[in-house]
């Protein structure tokens, strides 16, 4: 492979695979809230 | 599944709307929907006509200014709506109803004819054990296998060893959407997208061991930055992430309504489209390691050798398998792998359909699947299975792509942006629950951007097939399957919409009734009260 064509690779996958660790990352950071506790405040709400 | 009767306060015990039982799951069918044979046939070569590594710009550009901003928009429709397609856009106004079923029957083109693709998949996991096509893979796959008929027409001449796997493929799916979101669509993903996944993987690995395969890479990924002054290219890369990602024909819509109330869905819609494009940069790899394996066993350019679609896949690939060290392996890794991503996909496609009948009649979940599955297999069995199929195929897809999936997209942005104004609102509703927050530049990307992108496309595909038969069928073959299908696609949106939403329909929700009530609370305009009241 030519040394352009490797470059490009690399940052392909540089970008896309990281792009989806980033996006892995940041919903790991906020975890799912449990839907009774979403159905609680709603009835508060109401 | 979540089933448990509503009930709170009330006599009536109505269904509550499935769910899907956690956000992972719902990431997984998203994946799956969006994962299909576009993402392994299509996408590879695409990206190497188009510029090879340059077209990385183009294709990067239009995910992040077409492709996420019309997924989060298709999530913000179905999760604030909390419907079908049509029910979705009914409940964001009365007169957008038909947008909703227009999808439906797109859905309903695209699965009838996209069974049979996997059928032939499903035989070529098969025939690559023995490599039934000998020498020959194009004639055996046109003349042995499909039985192709010279012209273009509609027969009736059955070829059994298409008609009896695609009818184990309805039966398959079928099962499958018989038993619901939870059971059947989240059980199917969380069991076919890893395996999926894992064959990929080793069929990619065993790729970059061929002699060439990096001749292969080299062709796919060196850069031709010309082409990046080249308009065609830039419609190319937004079309083909359009297509990818499966936005704008209901199914987005139709699975984020299935999400619980307060769900991340930014967060989780950038997990769907990276992974989506992830896994087409590996097929990329995958397919053009192969191809340079092709190109120096046969001596000739890689450029000779490279084909998308059925010509690639079953033609291209089986002549690799052939020659190839260990090439039953290959082969049943990639058309397994063909398999699995169509499979998923199909589920999502018939889901579109199954959702929308079911929430205008009011039926349960088995009943309206097998009333709309079964003669929607019937319908597919009578036209694709035969020696015409490939043709019919070839031209339905085309059209309703273009002048289905296509123009129908533009009319959604148009009317959900310039003719409702709803952007607002659709992007208060996203921010309450996501982590990355959209603002004025999603509003200007999908009223603006999207529209004009996805209007040069159709004004192209128009001045194209307008000039030329398609393919080189005859006229009245593409005015029948091609254009008269896609009109036929509106007029029955329009006839479908004029349907009365009857008592026991889901527009008379009290579960949905509760939660628009708190979004109006909230300062949300409900577009139907304000007409009623006006």
């Amino acid at each position: 492979m030519t040394p352009v064509a490797i470059t490009m690779m690399i940052i392909a996958l540089l970008t896309v695979w990281g792009g989806l660790g980033l996006a892995l990352w940041n919903l790991s950071r906020h975890p799912e809230e449990k839907e009774d506790q979403v159905l609680e405040e709603v009835s508060q709400e109401l | 599944m979540t089933k448990s009767p509503a009930g709170r306060g009330g006599t009536a015990a109505p269904a509550r709307r499935e769910t899907f039982s956690s956000r992972r799951l719902f990431i997984l069918s998203a994946i799956g929907s969006a994962v299909g044979l576009g993402n392994i046939w299509r996408f590879p070569y695409v990206a190497y006509e188009n510029g090879g590594g340059a077209f990385l710009i183009p294709y990067l550009v239009a995910l992040l200014c077409a492709g996420i901003p019309l997924l989060f928009l298709d999530y913000s429709i179905g999760h604030r709506f909390r419907g079908s397609a049509p029910l979705s856009y009914r409940r964001l106004h009365r007169a957008a109803e038909p947008i909703g079923w227009w999808q439906v029957l797109i859905c309903f083109v695209i699965a009838v004819y996209y069974a049979a693709i996997i059928a032939w998949a499903a035989m070529y996991t098969w025939f690559s054990l023995t490599k039934a096509w000998g020498d020959d893979a194009e004639g055996f796959f046109f003349n042995n296998f499909l039985k192709s008929a010279d012209t273009a027409g509609l027969s009736f001449d059955f070829v059994a060893k298409v008609f009896f796997p695609m009818l184990a493929v309805w039966i398959v799916v079928i099962v499958i959407m018989v038993a619901g979101v939870n059971k059947g669509i989240s059980r199917a993903n969380a069991i076919f997208l890893p395996l999926l996944i894992a064959m990929f993987v080793i069929l990619v690995v065993q790729s970059l061991f061929l002699k060439g395969a990096m001749v292969g890479l080299n062709a796919f990924f060196t850069p031709n930055w010309a082409s990046l002054q080249d308009a065609s290219v830039w419609a190319a890369a937004f079309g083909h992430v359009f297509f990818s990602l499966s936005v704008a024909f209901g199914i987005m819509v139709t699975y984020s309504s299935y999400l619980k109330r307060k769900t991340d869905l930014t967060g989780s819609g950038m997990v769907v489209a990276f992974a989506n494009s992830g896994f087409e940069l590996l097929a990329g790899i995958g397919v053009f390691a192969a191809l340079g394996f092709m190109s120096v066993a046969s001596g000739q350019a890689v450029e000779d050798v490279a084909s998308g679609g059925i010509g690639l896949a079953f033609v291209a690939f089986p002549t690799i398998v052939s020659e190839a060290p260990f090439g039953a392996v290959l082969g049943v890794l990639f058309f397994g792998s063909l398999v699995f991503a169509g499979l998923t996909s199909l589920v999502s496609i018939l889901e579109v359909i199954v959702a929308a009948f079911q929430d205008k009649l009011g039926w349960s979940r088995k009943a309206a699947t097998l009333v709309v599955t079964i003669p929607i297999a019937l319908i597919s069995l009578i036209l694709f299975p035969t020696t015409t199929g490939i043709q019919l195929l070839d031209t339905s897809d085309a059209f309703v792509n273009q002048f289905g999936i296509l123009a129908c997209a533009l009319v959604t942005v148009i009317v959900v942006t310039a003719g409702l104004g709803s952007l607002p609102r659709l992007q208060r509703h996203v921010n309450k629950t996501s982590t990355i927050k959209m603002g004025v530049v999603w509003r200007i990307l999908v009223g603006g951007v999207v529209p004009v992108a996805l209007g040069y496309m159709l004004i192209s595909e128009l001045q194209i097939k307008g000039t030329e038969q398609y393919s080189g069928y005859p006229a009245w073959f593409n005015g029948v399957f091609g254009w008269g299908m896609a009109a036929a696609l509106i007029v029955g949106a329009l006839l479908l919409s004029l349907i009365p939403w009857g008592e026991k329909s889901k527009l008379n929700d009290p579960e949905y009734e509760e939660f628009n009530a708190v979004e109006v609370l909230e300062g949300d305009i409900d577009n139907n009260k304000i007409e009623v009241n006006a």
